[in-house]
């Protein structure tokens, strides 16, 4: 368990600078979800405080300790990686002991054991990891981060190769191990609908700034600019350029059929049972809604629920 | 699938069989030479012996210099020792040099990377007369320190551009893993690294002991007295200028042949996952 603190960290290669002037707090037991486009210094920022990357500028610290130039072995965080990163040689009983039985650790048979209990892996433990499924893999390298007790866990994009009914189990499976053991974790995706289930709080990235940091229900509903709003919500919120001064946004469930000062054109209507995605021209601009029951045809009149302004040059929210 | 016709098995079955007599005839004449005893033997087209007799191979064996200790023993000795260590160092060095040029980028890493590839391009004729002139200054003319000097001269390059592209293929993942999991760098290269390049290992390390096994010109430049020979220098011996012992030399060539044989056997599974290595990932 550990609090994680960034001041003005900072990340350059050669002249490239990929995180500019990190600032976050994160509280002990809290699940932080950083999310943004590929390219956007997610990844780097999570290897950073890994140690795998090493910090150009700012101080970061573990639990109150800096750590710039810790080594990744003594930060005492256990990453779950993309690929898995098992050890093809070792069992899946070697892979979840092999940090443990580094230290000599007495503990190390009961606390495998135990994380195979937790996880579903007990019958597996003395498998190769080329005997094991897509799914099996990502939960022995779960438990290989498990067994460690580690002050901070990390995720870079743990679901990222498993199929979409799987990934919806594993990430209710996160959520309840968190709720079990409450460490810190710092989760990597590109998915907002993975961050916005899984975050306390939300980091969202662009070109290596910090956008925005909140709950996801603040992300949501009152995001700071643009490119959160754009980003966070699916389907993604509607900007229309031509109403008024600012850019005008719209969530597609925001927007109102029926009656109302605008009037659009139906254009396509897509059915997904319980809901409908109805595709609408307004002047020159084409905007979505999302309705429940009957589908219109033909002209209609609509309004806004709520709508967000946003400053045409640099983005900002502006009401 | 649709079987071939029969007039296509026919053709491929004879190539193949042609093949097959022209790779063996040469072999099984060897082992009629030396089988023969050289007194009856006859340059007959049958490539299998008429009389058998083990006389050529005790001639061989049975060999002992002027103060009447066992020459052949001294010579197959030599031979195992330059052969062993010299794939033994190769390897050794090459691991960890292998290692270091595929992970990190040091200024002249590259050019290093060129003048390994470079002492390749060089026949042993070419090397010779510099080397016996080095080893002469440094006083290894006829040891086995000497040669194995040479010889890991030219093998520890090749090992290392070896390994270097087997461990390029090792994910970096595994080594990142494995230092959050507390592993030192040494930890990590030796508990992950190198149980992943076992099939490659042993391959470099086949390669090596063959090398110096077979090495006849340097080996011949640089050994001047018949108890310090290698038993490449020794089986020329039989082939002289005014008389050659044919029987004698099949039966050697024979012998020379077996240890590298029986290690080919030996590592068999290991050279056929080292040769697919990298076909199949994960």
């Amino acid at each position: 368990m550990a609090t994680l603190s960034f001041a003005g960290v900072e990340k350059r290669y050669g002249v490239v600078q990929v995180l500019h002037r990190v600032d976050l707090e994160v509280a002990d037991g809290e699940f932080i979800v950083l999310v943004g486009p590929s390219g956007c210094g997610k990844s780097t920022l999570l290897r950073c405080i890994a140690g795998l990357e090493e910090i150009t500028g700012g101080e970061l610290r573990i639990d109150g300790r800096r750590v710039n130039d810790v080594a990744p072995r003594d930060r005492d965080v256990a990453m779950v990686f993309q690929s898995y990163a098992l050890y093809p040689h070792m069992t899946v009983r070697e892979n979840m002991g092999f940090a443990l039985s580094l230290q000599k650790h007495p503990e190390t048979v009961p606390r495998v054991e135990a994380a195979a209990a937790m996880l579903g892996l007990s019958h597996l433990l003395d498998r190769f990891p080329r005997e094991l499924s897509g799914g099996q893999r990502q939960r022995v390298a779960m438990g290989r981060a498990i067994v460690r007790r580690p002050k901070v866990f990390l995720f870079d994009e743990p679901l990222s190769n498993l199929d979409a009914s799987l990934r919806n189990q594993v990430r209710v499976e996160l959520r309840r191990q968190h709720a079990a053991l409450r460490t810190t974790t710092v989760y990597v995706t590109h998915d907002q609908t993975e961050a916005l289930t899984l975050a306390d709080r939300i980091v969202v990235l662009n070109g290596g700034v910090v956008q925005q940091v909140g709950t996801p229900d603040e992300l949501y509903f009152e995001p700071r600019n643009r490119f959160v709003a754009g980003f966070i919500g699916s389907p993604g919120m509607n900007f229309l350029e031509r109403l008024e001064d600012h850019v005008v946004g719209v969530r597609p469930n925001d927007v109102v059929l029926g009656a109302g000062p605008h009037e659009a054109e139906v254009e396509v209507v897509e059915k997904l049972g319980f809901e409908s995605m109805i595709h609408l021209r307004l002047g020159e601009e084409a905007l979505v809604a999302r309705v429940e029951g009957a589908t219109p045809t033909g002209r209609v009149r609509l309004d806004f629920a709520r709508a967000y302004r946003f400053d045409r040059a640099t983005g900002e929210r502006r009401g | 699938m649709r079987s071939p016709g029969l007039a296509r098995v026919v053709v491929t079955h004879a190539a193949l069989t042609a093949l097959t007599v022209a790779t063996i005839f040469p072999v099984l004449w060897v082992v009629k030479m030396a089988l023969t005893p050289s007194s009856t033997f006859s340059m007959s087209v049958n490539p299998f012996p008429t009389e058998v007799s083990l006389e050529n191979f005790s001639a061989v064996v049975g060999t002992h210099d002027a103060t009447g200790s066992w020459l052949f023993g001294r010579q197959l000795f030599n031979s195992l020792l330059v052969s062993g260590i010299t794939a033994a160092m190769g390897v050794t060095l090459a691991c960890t040099a292998g290692y270091a040029l595929s992970r990190w980028n040091f200024p002249g890493r590259d050019r290093m990377m060129a003048a390994f590839l470079l002492t390749q391009m060089f026949p042993g004729v070419v090397m010779a007369i510099p080397l016996y002139l080095l080893l002469d200054a440094l006083g290894l003319l006829d040891s086995m320190a000497g040669l194995i000097l040479v010889y890991s001269t030219t093998t520890v390059p090749f090992a290392t551009w070896n390994l270097k592209g087997y461990f390029d293929t090792i994910p970096k993942d595994l080594e990142e893993a494995a230092m959050l999991d507390g592993a030192s760098r040494w930890t990590t290269f030796t508990r992950i690294i190198l149980p992943l390049a076992r099939p490659a290992i042993a391959v470099t390390a086949l390669f090596a002991f063959m090398t110096a096994w077979n090495e006849f010109i340097l080996a011949a430049t640089l050994l001047g007295d018949e108890r310090a020979y290698t038993l490449p220098v020794v089986l020329n011996g039989y082939v002289g200028e005014f008389s050659a012992e044919w029987g004698n030399f099949a039966a050697g060539a024979i012998l020379v042949s077996l240890p590298v044989t029986a290690l080919f056997f030996i590592l068999q599974r290991q050279l056929v996952e080292g040769l697919t290595a990298g076909g199949v990932k994960g």
